[in-house]
């Protein structure tokens, strides 16, 4: 069941907020390489995981909220502002901008709830469990696969999918977004090592390439 | 470094994996019922295979989900991944033998008749298709 009643009462304290990774946000702006491979973090998203059998009617009153829910590994759902990546073959997770959080006027994680209803299954409003991680440029790949085993070949790993897997040795969640960007969900605590690790990896792109 | 083919998300580093131990070992009926030496042995005794291991594994920075493996604790191959649940599938790769001279060549020529699916290993699909790689002779 999702715990919104703890977010009413607090207007005031959006303002304090601040992101996981907001303290490398310069030394990310200097780490980017224009026109080469760019990192930055997203803004606060609205994110709520979601356990339900998808071939249940729970399943399916759910997908019709989320606007579809993927069927395997790889694929993502949802609707316009609104992604559900696979995390398991019965665990989704939710993702949607901050406008969409109960909190600030939208109404995401409680119409979930509604969904669900009493039926075996869980919603959780996980909006701070994660941060977001835009990495973006012809070499984003080429700075992924120093710690990710995964073919991320646009053969293999097309815009629009996303894959649970390990990105420098820690679990995130990673979705293609375009031809060349990717973006990374690292669960909060990692934010501080996982930016640390994307910018040493991009430092060699700064300098000119040798023959 | 092992690669292991997850049934739902196809092949992934081992490090994505924890190990949960030998498989098949059933949760005593009636634990009540069991003297101190046998709950000690439910609990902690188990094969020391030298050869073709039924163990289970955990995808655990993937899927999250529980799955079988027959696995030779000598040359590492992996002969079959299989469901929680399903019966141990027949393999005719053979324990490696006695003699501790056991060797790949030694096993593959038993091998290529009837094993069920040691192309679970290696033809896992891309993470972009569907990651069914449960062999032919595991059931639900
Ligand atoms: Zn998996």
């Amino acid at each position: 069941m999702a715990n919104t009643a703890a977010f009413a009462g607090i207007n005031g304290l959006r303002e304090i907020r601040r992101s996981p990774a907001s303290h490398l946000a310069k030394a990310m702006e200097t780490g980017s390489v224009p026109g080469t491979v760019a990192l930055k973090e997203g803004p606060f998203q609205t994110m709520a995981g979601v356990r339900v059998d998808p071939n249940s009617e729970e399943g399916a009153r759910i997908a019709s909220v989320a606007g579809g829910l993927p069927a395997r590994c790889g694929e993502v759902g949802g609707k316009e502002g609104v992604s559900v990546l696979w995390l398991g073959p019965s665990e989704f997770l939710v993702v949607a901008p901050e406008e969409a959080h109960d909190s600030l006027g939208g109404d995401l994680i409680g119409s979930l709830t509604a969904a669900l209803g009493d039926a075996p299954g869980q919603v959780v409003d996980l909006s701070a469990n994660r941060t977001t991680f835009e990495l973006s440029g012809p070499r984003a790949r080429a700075v992924l696969e120093k710690g990710c085993a995964l073919d991320l070949h646009p053969r293999s790993f097309t815009p629009g999918t996303a894959v649970s897997t390990e990105v420098g040795n820690i679990p995130v969640a990673l979705l293609k977004s375009g031809e060349e960007s990717f973006r990374l969900f690292p669960r909060a605590s990692f934010a501080d090592y996982l930016g640390r690790w994307l910018l040493d990896a991009m430092r060699e792109f700064a300098s000119p390439e040798v023959p | 470094m092992l690669l292991i083919s997850c049934p739902n998300c196809g092949s992934r580093d081992e490090t994505e994996f924890h190990y949960g131990g030998q498989a098949h070992v059933p949760y005593p009926e009636n634990p009540n019922e069991l003297n101190d030496r046998e709950w000690a042995e439910y609990l902690f005794y188990r094969d020391n295979t030298k050869g073709t291991f039924a163990e289970r594994w955990l995808h655990s920075t993937g899927c999250r989900q529980w799955f079988n493996m027959l696995r030779d604790t000598v040359t590492y191959d992996i002969q079959a991944v299989y469901p929680m649940g399903a019966p141990r599938p027949s393999t005719a790769v053979p324990a490696a033998p006695e003699s501790g001279t056991a060797s790949l060549a030694a096993d593959s020529t038993t091998t290529g008749t009837t094993a069920p699916s040691t192309s679970a290993t290696s033809t896992a699909p891309g993470i972009t298709k569907s990651g069914t790689t449960a062999p032919e002779g595991a059931t639900k």
